[in-house]
């Protein structure tokens, strides 16, 4: 969680200064469900996400050198510099795909849990969206074949109230998003979402019967972006007291509190983890900076049909 | 002499694929059923669920297929009428599509989309488009229409080995039509053939038009017209080479398809074979295609709005007349 925390920090700075390009969406304040869902995860496991990636690709283990380059559209980026933010692939860490279609990598999770089940059996897939994902056809159709069909996938909606600018009550009347997964059966929790703890625990109950044949599972976290739906966003949209109370419930500093609090980490060893995920940010932006951008050839690489 | 359909062949094409690799998948609605025209028949009886039948939920099962293909499968997805690949174009175009390049070559797409095309049929609107020239347009995926059974299974074979997303847009028209029975091969994909070789001029017609193309060029044979008759087979990847070196001797070039002209294949072709064989064209490359309508049901209508031969014929008298 440090490291994600110092990493999009750090990116919110770059996005300032124009190095990182494009259009990008931190999860500052989201980093809960990255880390908590991910560390139940198995190397066989693949996992798919949305537009606010960079926090589900590092929980995975990716290299941040590797994906601050592909944000800045560097080489030696994960994807070359051809996906960058909303589109962050790391195979080597199960990471199949990040989309910036909202929704859209649902099915894709679907399909990816159906050849699991028959190629490697006790793999799962799993699918991180936030509840703007909840209104798009794919999410309903979706849960509906994956209970069908009995898949090993567990969807993860991070609901942090907000589709881009609209809260969510504007969207839709169902308040929580784990009451569609009744109408199909699928087995549901909603957690609170700045809780790793929490999210680990019931990421492993939903994760555990999918390693053995049952399927699929809903995991709702109940969460807060800290900062807009892009950077450069202003969120007028939110009043200044929402955001302190969120800010209260800070799932970075509320883990090593707490941590801290029952013994099972001094002060002193929190202080190092994030001093030490600032350094490895740090180094990760330098050797970003300093990476070339890819040779012109690598526009018409890569490209079928 | 034995014969076989262009729907049999499908058939036999995907039983073929699917004993030969234990990664092939077949699914969309009815498939287990055997599908409307019957491209699946028998099949989930020999191969159980790798046959999976859908929900009507085409967006949704593009992506599966996408899913699947992205994890080893290789998924070949039934769009029973190509107007509905409307719903799945999404997946089609934002992820299968791109799931390659956007990775920087880390993942592979190894998706087939069969979908069946072409008005004729009165079945109206919805049913009965032609729309090629939409998946052209999109950098990343393959198109190919076959015209005959033997091309109908040669170029899904193609299609099933292929790392990367190959539409394959067969013709409703054609599905029942005979022809000599033959062993099934491979069919590479991006390799046009010469369907009757001709001096006058060089005609280029996709999928149930290259039957009105050879009767077109059957009928301008008793005037001493020779028509050469060129079928690309696959739109993209597109065998540019033979139709210019035939269009180097004819020096005349007519290409005809049943998609509406406007924004078609046709103005694609006509452009190339411009850019790349100006020199070489006595006239100006000519296009037919449908109105640019919707395809009406009344039988009057339909038949109106279809490139025949008898268009054709007509077309490319005025072209040698010097009046195109």
């Amino acid at each position: 969680m440090w490291l994600i925390r110092a990493f999009e920090e750090s990116v919110s700075e770059l996005v300032g200064t124009g190095e990182v390009v494009g259009l990008v969406h931190v999860s500052i304040g989201q980093e809960a469900s990255a880390v908590g869902v991910c560390d139940v995860l198995e190397a066989r496991d693949r996992v798919y996400s949305g537009h606010r990636a960079h926090g589900h690709v590092l929980a995975r283990g990716a290299d941040p050198a590797a994906v601050m380059a592909e944000l800045m559209g560097k080489a030696a980026g994960l994807c070359g510099g051809k996906g960058g933010s909303m589109h962050l692939v790391d195979v080597a860490h199960g990471v199949l795909e990040a989309t910036g279609v909202v929704g859209g990598t649902i099915p894709l999770a679907l399909g990816t849990a159906l050849a699991l089940r028959e190629t490697e059996p006790g793999a799962v897939a799993v699918v991180f969206f936030g509840d703007g994902a909840v209104q798009t056809g794919y999410f309903h159709e979706s849960l509906n074949i994956a209970a069908l069909w009995k898949l090993p996938v567990l969807l993860v909606c991070e609901n942090n109230g907000y589709a881009e600018f609209t809260p969510r009550s504007a969207h839709t009347p169902v308040e929580r998003v784990t009451r569609h997964a009744e109408t199909y059966g699928v087995d549901a929790r909603t957690v609170d979402g700045n809780d790793v703890v929490a999210i680990r625990e019931a990421a492993s109950a939903l994760v555990a019967p999918l390693r053995s044949g049952g399927g699929p599972a809903l995991l709702e976290c109940l969460t807060y972006r800290m900062r807009g739906h892009y950077e450069g966003d202003p969120a007028k949209y939110r009043e200044a007291s929402e955001v302190a109370e969120w800010k209260a419930k800070d799932p970075v500093r509320r883990f090593a509190s707490g941590a801290v609090a029952t013994g099972e980490l001094s002060a002193e060893d929190a202080a190092a983890c994030e001093a030490a995920a600032r350094r490895a940010v740090a180094a990760a932006v330098s050797a970003a900076r300093s990476a070339p951008f890819p040779a012109a050839s690598a526009l018409t690489e890569d490209v079928g049909g | 002499m034995a014969e076989t359909t262009y729907i049999g062949a499908i058939n036999g094409a995907l039983a073929a694929e699917l004993r030969r690799d234990a990664t092939v998948r077949i699914l969309g609605e009815d498939v287990a059923e055997g599908g409307p025209f019957g491209a699946t028949k028998d099949l989930a009886a020999e191969f159980g669920d790798r046959v999976r039948d859908t929900p009507i939920s085409e967006s949704t099962v593009m992506g599966i297929a996408t899913g699947m293909a992205l994890a080893g499968l290789r998924p070949v997805v039934e769009i029973m009428f190509i107007d509905f690949i409307t719903l799945a174009f999404d997946q089609l175009v934002n992820q299968a599509a791109k799931a390659r390049y956007m990775s920087g070559g880390q993942l592979r797409c190894p998706l087939v989309v069969r979908t069946s095309s072409g008005a004729g049929t009165r079945s109206g609107a919805q049913h009965s488009q032609s729309l090629e020239a939409l998946l052209v347009h999109v950098p990343g995926l393959a198109v190919a229409m076959p015209a005959t059974a033997a091309d109908a299974a040669g170029l899904l074979m193609s299609a099933v080995r292929a790392d990367d997303p190959v539409v394959v847009i067969e013709n409703k028209e054609l599905y029942f039509r005979k022809e000599p029975s033959f062993d099934p091969a491979p069919v590479p994909l991006g390799s046009a053939l010469v369907r009757r070789p001709g001096r006058d001029v060089t005609l280029v017609a996709t999928s149930r038009t290259v039957h009105e193309a050879l009767a077109a060029a059957e009928d301008l044979a008793r005037d001493g017209i020779e028509v050469e008759v060129i079928d690309p087979r696959t739109l993209q990847p597109l065998d540019l080479g033979t139709i210019l070196s035939s269009v180097r001797r004819t020096h005349r070039c007519v290409v005809a398809h049943e998609a509406v002209r406007r924004g078609g294949f046709g103005a694609e072709l006509a452009s190339l074979v411009q850019e790349e064989a100006f020199d070489a064209l006595d006239a100006p490359v000519v296009r037919l295609g449908a109105p640019a309508t919707p395809v009406p049901v009344s039988p009057p209508l339909e038949d109106a709005y279809l490139v025949r031969a008898p268009q054709i014929v007509s077309a490319i008298r005025s072209l040698l007349n010097g009046s195109a």
